[in-house]
């Protein structure tokens, strides 16, 4: 996206939501959303669109994991490592994640097609190990069911970025 | 018609349940048999998921775990008739899980479509309500008071007073703010009631904002649960088309709006002046109390905050009196609490019950003991700040109280069991550095007291001075329990202590953890050594 049309984009969504209460997480949620990322130059746009320092907005983004500062990957692994999921045998799935993609929890596989990440917690805890990935939980999760898992989202993943549907 | 029942709760379709649904709708259709599929909530009993029901004129009758594959075989089997296999569970309601749980709170929970109006009026909604705009506030928050219920998220404060505080402070605008921010391991009951009876929520919710005069909500709701807020949103449109939300509700003349706000990834935000400023757009910094937030909230308006699952209990406080609600519990912890059974647990889920039933009880005689078949070694209740509790000790009656005694804490009500194979110093070693990466950063206590929590037991467990650094680590936890602004730095202690105290083998070496499971990562730090507690105050990363 042009410098251009970010800072269109960013007019538009703090148009929309200007009325609301303390809008400048609901913002950056939308701009998150829409963009994949919060770099310097949208703080900077932001910042402009509500009349508040760079700092300000520079502050609530770091704050924040969701917001990241440079573009994910397609697919979007986070693997809890909570209590719950340790009990039965989380560290063991981080592990394996590790190894099989080649990267550390935080970052993106060099091809750019994987973002591994860890997470406190995905609320299903009684069916742990916990996974989420694009947004989706999954339960029981081991060595292989990740594969399986990840096979699948790869695959969604592909048949999107061919069709010209609405972005989600 | 038959109605078919298969859950959308999150955990329910973590493993399968869509894929099933879609299964069956198929086979349906090829069979032609006409069914009516819905999406209900869970009945939390994680491990029969995905559970299909089919309504039969004995009642419903269940079937799990089901996968998609089996799904032919059982409808060749007649299972849309209800007929047996050995899947076939018999009648949901007269599982001993079921039968034996008193469900006030997740009554419709499991039963009912989450997003039909009919269910929900045709199942007790609204009953609370309508009994409430009844009454004057002053009169809704008596019958509060007379329930004892006692806050949900952890803390377990007088709800009746919190409420009357709201009411007492004069103010052009006032709020209602429910606490969705569940970032607890152990727990997901907010969750599960977000997706499964979102009205109650709503309902609720209405009902606090007659009681102390409030005219605007927000539901704060983690960013981890994408479908408990899509199912909210979905909700309160539909409340608001039925007059249950908006300017002139139930035609009682109330006005009051609510909508859903996202979380981005802080577990700090479950504190809830930490949520507040994070409702305010800002960064998740907790504030000092006083004043508290019934005074001085939200935008410095009077706000009342509670937990999913304290204000999910107010309907049917209203609905059946204070008093009804009081005759369940013991002590001074009155009504029914919503247990949660996580972990290494064979039987997982959901389990409300009166205040009173023991952790044995529970773990070993519900939940069935541990998923792999090994003994229990030690249960964490109350969350990431709560106690671990040996299972020499699960005698111990669930009561704020008796807990606290036994230098325990019941809190939400989580509880995630561990077999022997774990490893309580690395269990300690995480909850310090849990604390480290999610401290909001404030106070010196917790935002370095947590980072240096983690060296010192690195170096008890890698045998440096280990008697001195125990020492170390018990004069720590001390500055952080007296120190930490809020209850983040101030209880992280609690997992670290407990675990010393109670398996000081597992940090020096004289216990051996079985060797099949986890090992949750342990390195090593990097060995400079104690010149006080918390010297050497380092950037925050917060
Ligand atoms: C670090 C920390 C995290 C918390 N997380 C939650 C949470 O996720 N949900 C919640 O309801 N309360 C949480 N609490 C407790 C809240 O501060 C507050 O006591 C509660 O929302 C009040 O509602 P209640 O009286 O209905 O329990 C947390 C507290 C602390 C210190
Ligand atoms: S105890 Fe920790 S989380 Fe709480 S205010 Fe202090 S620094 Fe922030």
């Amino acid at each position: 996206m042009s410098r251009v049309d970010v800072a269109e984009l960013v007019r538009s969504v703090v148009e929309n939501r200007r009325h609301e209460r303390g809008p400048l997480l609901v913002i950056l949620h939308d701009l998150n959303d829409q963009l994949g990322y919060i770099d310097s130059t949208v703080v900077e746009l932001v910042a402009g669109e509500l009349n508040v320092s760079r700092a300000d907005v520079h502050g609530v983004v770091t704050f924040y994991t969701d917001f990241r500062t440079e573009p994910a990957a397609g697919v979007s692994l986070k693997l809890c490592r909570a209590e719950a999921c340790k009990a039965v045998g989380a560290e063991r799935v981080v592990e394996h994640a590790q190894q099989v993609f080649g990267v550390r929890v935080g970052e993106t596989t060099p091809d750019g097609s994987v973002t591994l990440d860890q997470v406190f917690c995905l609320g299903n805890c009684a069916l742990g190990p916990a996974a989420q990935v694009n947004g989706k939980t999954h339960g029981r999760v081991d060595e292989n069911r990740l594969v399986e898992i990840l096979a699948s989202a790869e695959t969604t993943e592909r048949a999107s970025a061919t069709s010209p549907g609405e972005p989600s | 018609m038959t109605t078919i029942y298969v859950p959308r709760d999150s955990s329910a379709t973590s493993v399968g349940a869509d894929e099933v649904a879609a299964a069956i709708r198929g086979a349906a259709r090829e069979s032609g048999h006409d069914i009516r599929l819905v999406r209900n909530g869970s009945r939390g009993m994680f491990w029969l998921e995905p559970l299909v029901e089919v309504a039969t004129d004995r009642g419903r009758v269940g079937y799990g775990p089901v996968t998609a594959d089996a799904v032919p075989a059982l409808i060749e089997a007649g299972m849309l008739d209800g007929a047996d296999h050995e899947l076939c569970l018999g009648l949901v309601e007269e599982l001993p899980w079921m039968r034996d749980q008193q469900r006030l709170c997740f009554a419709r929970v499991g039963l009912t479509d989450p997003l039909s109006v009919d269910d929900y009026v045709a199942n007790g909604g609204l009953a609370g309500l309508r009994a409430a705009l009844d009454l004057a506030p002053a009169e809704v928050i008596t019958e509060l008071s007379d329930s004892g219920l006692r806050g949900r998220g952890g803390a377990g404060f007088p709800s009746g007073i919190k409420w009357k505080t709201v009411l007492d402070t004069e103010s052009d605008l006032k709020f209602v703010c429910c606490n969705a921010d569940e970032g607890d391991s152990g727990t997901f009951a907010d969750r599960m009631l977000m997706e499964g009876d979102p009205f109650c929520l709503i309902e609720s919710m209405a009902i606090a904002a007659h009681a102390v005069g409030a005219t605007e909500g927000y539901i704060y709701i983690r960013s981890e649960y994408p479908d408990a807020v899509n199912t909210m949103r979905a909700a309160i449109d539909i409340a608001y088309a039925q007059g249950w939300l908006g300017s002139d509700i139930l035609d009682s003349g109330l006005r009051f709006d609510l909508s859903v706000r996202v979380g981005a990834g802080a577990y700090i935000c479950g504190e809830e002046t930490s949520m507040l400023e994070s409702l305010e757009g800002k960064r998740g910094m907790v504030r000092p109390k006083p004043p508290i937030p019934a005074i001085n909230g939200l935008f410095g308006k009077p706000t009342v905050v509670n937990n999913v699952l304290t204000l999910a209990s107010v309907p049917t406080i209203l609905a059946n009196g204070g008093g009804a609600y009081a005759e369940h519990g013991m002590e001074r912890s009155r009504g029914t609490q919503v247990f949660q059974l996580a972990g290494n647990i064979k039987h997982g889920g959901v389990f409300e019950t009166a205040f009173g039933i023991t952790l044995g009880e529970l773990v070993n005689g519900y939940g069935g003991g541990t998923l792999s078949g090994r003994p229990v070694r030690a249960a964490q209740v109350g969350g990431p700040l709560g106690s671990y509790v040996p299972a020499a000790q699960f005698d111990l009656p669930t009561d704020y109280e008796a807990f606290a005694a036994a230098e325990a804490m019941l809190g939400h009500g989580g509880v995630v069991v561990f077999d022997d194979t774990v490893d309580m110093a690395a269990m300690a070693r995480f909850a310090m550095e849990f604390c480290a990466e999610e401290s909001c950063g404030k106070c010196t206590p917790c935002r370095v007291g947590a980072v240096r929590g983690v060296e010192v037991i690195d170096r008890i467990t890698s045998g440096e001075e280990p008697e001195t650094n125990i020492g170390v680590l018990n004069d720590l936890c001390e500055v952080m329990t007296e120190g930490s602004l809020c209850a983040m730095g101030g209880l992280t202690p609690n997992p670290v202590r407990s675990a010393l105290q109670h398996f000081a083998d597992d940090f020096t070496g004289g216990h051996a953890p079985a060797t099949t499971g986890d090992d949750p990562t342990t390195t090593s730090g990097n060995g400079s050594g104690p010149s006080g507690v918390l010297a050497g105050d380092e950037e925050s990363k917060a």
